[in-house]
């Protein structure tokens, strides 16, 4: 057993460890609850949960760079909230409609990594305000919630993919989630945007005397996560089909949550997007366990989470005082 | 009087106040009955009055933060600890209407002392949850407080059940409904605080090692500082002090609520704090800077609310405040400033 854990590198390690509690937790459900072991199930929670895979997938840039984005949740209310202003009230179509606020997002990104880069600015007061800024942005757009039913989004909420012939099916939102999961990996470890991030993140001095394009990295991170949130706003207009200043609250802390329990170090510069999938996918299924079991009320929800960040954190810090 | 001027000018709570006096000439201005108290049924009504009502709870929680974040720390759970504060108090106290010997008395189910130690020590405990995690277990203190951030809030709903606990206890109602000399009770208590904090960190050290501790923690302790020990303080203090303004929200409220007592407040109390010219990469720190912010906050709420601007914009001014803050204190920022504002009067001049 030992001669198999140090032929596994140890950069994998907090990724395995993340897997493992995902398996312990998905046997658990399996055994105590009858109908958990079905592939729809496990398939919801990539559904329920896409929003938050693809907002995921930004954060993981984020933090891998050393920053922080607190803004996210926000982007997507406000992406809610556009969308659904746009089409409801001002009769734009969806295809109008989503190009601009995937633009709105990525400007808004863009412009607060160009705060934190150009002025030196702390990532957290930055995006903390931009939270603000969207949070306010929405409110001014209205106070009350814009049910959206027009014929395009609600087809596309309703167009389920079956993975074979009356089998079970994933909505577009899901196959949203997964390739921005893929595109994800794909910046991190085949582009120099993706390396410079990593560098970034295990020093910024450094980084910069290698001659690495840091300043643009910088602010492209956060354009990045900027998107990613915007995109992740569309999937949930999808999902809720309507538009809600107080949509998705609070999201920013379950997405910080999904990439440390997937084993990104919050210090910066080790991690994999691939962890943070399965980092959602942790937080989904002990909502859906939680659910399952039906006794338990929803805020043990806050609690597991709170008690899962521990164990991960205390983790995190044995394996970086062992390297 | 140059040299009293130039004082003045580099005074750190300069801006803060400029800020809050601009804010209250504002207010003034909109509202021509601002400035005006009255003296009913033995204390004094007014706008201001009101104000500094409601800033208490801000403040004392800014206080807390103001030392956290000297140390170079950040604590985000003081939301939850102060609706984990209310919470217990509110059990604890519950309140019924007995009717003993032909007079109708409230009951509360433990003496009130006793609830409000038990609140106090929770709100103590958690602070020092925070303060071992960041201190003996070296984790980042943004995530160490988002720990119990997260957690706490679960917490504040098991213990009210996700319910909003009402309480029927008169004298409980004191703590943030009643008045002293005039003034409402909340004000005396973050005063108290303020200037027990102000003694502590002027006559004794503690301020000069928190001071620091914030701007060299490694020197800190090679120069024989118990920096770990102080650290674990600052984080108990700061939920302590959370936890006296969450007894004084529910006091003012008269109910518990789990689910959204102290909701966003850990922001609120940063962005105090950042008003007050307390710089978030640690260091120096100014309680009464804090204090200010705490009152830049309730006033710009305030007069959000008297110039008939619909509440809603108050986010967004709020975010527009903390963005032309921060960049006032950015040097780059200054730096750029500059080069612009003095290029063309050097080339003119050439």
């Amino acid at each position: 057993m030992r001669r198999v854990l140090s032929r596994i590198d140890s950069r994998f390690v907090p990724l395995l460890g993340t897997i493992v509690v995902f398996a312990l937790t998905a046997g658990f459900g399996s055994v105590m609850y009858s109908g958990f072991f079905s592939t729809q199930v496990f398939l919801n929670l990539l559904i329920d949960n896409a929003f938050l895979c693809i907002v995921g997938v930004g954060m993981t840039f984020v933090i891998l760079s050393g920053g922080i984005d607190l803004s996210v949740g926000s982007v997507i209310a406000l992406t809610t909230m556009v969308s659904a202003a746009l089409v409801q009230q001002h009769q734009w179509s969806a295809w109008q409609a989503i190009p601009l606020v995937l633009a709105i997002g990525t400007l808004f990104g863009a412009l607060m990594g160009w705060l934190i880069q150009r002025f030196r600015l702390q990532p957290f007061i930055v995006t903390l305000a931009g939270m603000f800024l969207a949070r306010g942005l929405c409110y001014l757009i209205s106070i009350d919630s814009i049910s959206i039913t027009d014929a395009a989004y609600t087809t596309i909420a309703q167009t389920r993919i079956a993975l074979w012939q009356d089998g079970p099916s994933i909505t577009i939102g899901a196959m949203l989630a997964l390739l921005t999961i893929a595109l994800g990996i794909w910046l991190a470890h085949a582009t120099e945007f993706g390396r410079t991030v990593y560098a970034i993140g295990g020093s910024e001095s450094s980084a910069v005397l290698m001659g690495l394009p840091v300043a643009r990295t910088t602010v492209l991170v956060y354009t990045f996560s900027g998107f990613c949130s915007a995109l992740a706003g569309v999937v949930f207009t999808f999902y809720m089909l309507s538009g809600y200043g107080l949509h998705a609250v609070g999201l920013e802390l379950d997405a910080i949550a999904a990439v440390v329990i997937g084993g990104t170090l919050l210090s910066g510069g080790v991690g994999y997007v691939i962890g943070t999938l399965f980092g959602v996918l942790i937080l989904g299924i002990i909502q859906t366990l939680i659910a399952f079991d039906g006794s338990l009320s929803s805020w043990w929800t806050r609690i597991v989470i709170g008690a899962l960040l521990f164990v991960f954190c205390l983790l995190q810090r044995a394996f970086e005082s062992r390297r | 009087m140059h040299k009293l001027l130039r004082r003045l000018f580099q005074h750190r709570l300069l801006w803060p106040f400029v800020t809050l006096v601009l804010l209250l000439a504002v207010n003034a201005a909109f509202n021509p009955g601002f400035w005006q108290l009255q003296w009913r049924d033995g204390h004094l009504y007014g706008s201001v009055i009101d104000i500094l009502n409601r800033a208490a709870p801000l403040a004392l929680v800014a206080l807390g933060m103001t030392l956290v974040i000297a140390t170079r720390g950040i604590d985000i759970s003081v939301g939850a600890v102060v609706a984990i504060s209310a919470a217990v108090a509110a059990l604890m106290i519950g309140g019924e209407l007995v009717v003993k010997g032909g007079v109708q008395t409230y009951v509360s189910r433990f003496p009130m002392g006793i609830a409000l130690a038990a609140a106090l020590l929770a709100a103590a405990l958690c602070g020092l949850w925070n303060g071992l995690l960041v201190a003996k277990v070296g984790m980042q203190p943004i995530i160490a407080t988002l720990i119990l951030m997260v957690a706490g809030r679960g917490i504040a709903q098991l213990l009210t059940g996700g319910q909003i606990i009402t309480v029927y206890y008169a004298p409980f109602f004191f703590l943030g409904n009643g008045f002293l000399l005039g003034l409402p009770f909340a004000v005396f208590i973050a005063a108290a605080v303020w200037a027990g904090l102000h003694l502590l960190m002027t006559r004794s050290a503690l301020g000069l090692f928190i001071q620091t501790i914030g701007i060299n923690p490694a020197a800190a302790r090679l120069a024989g500082l118990r920096e770990r020990l102080i650290t674990v303080c600052v984080y108990v203090f700061c939920g302590f002090a959370a936890g006296v303004a969450g007894l004084v929200i529910s006091s003012n409220v008269k109910s518990a609520d789990g689910n959204n007592a102290g909701m966003l407040m850990e922001l609120d109390a940063i962005l105090a704090v950042t008003l007050g010219g307390t710089a978030l990469t640690g260091g120096r720190f100014s309680l009464a800077g804090s204090v200010l912010g705490a009152l830049i906050i309730q006033t710009l709420t305030s007069t959000i609310y008297s110039i008939g601007v619909p509440p809603e914009i108050n986010m967004v001014v709020k975010a527009a405040v903390v963005f032309v803050v921060m960049l006032l204190q950015s040097p780059e920022f200054r730096a750029a400033v500059r080069g612009v504002v003095l290029r063309p009067a050097r080339s003119g001049a050439r």
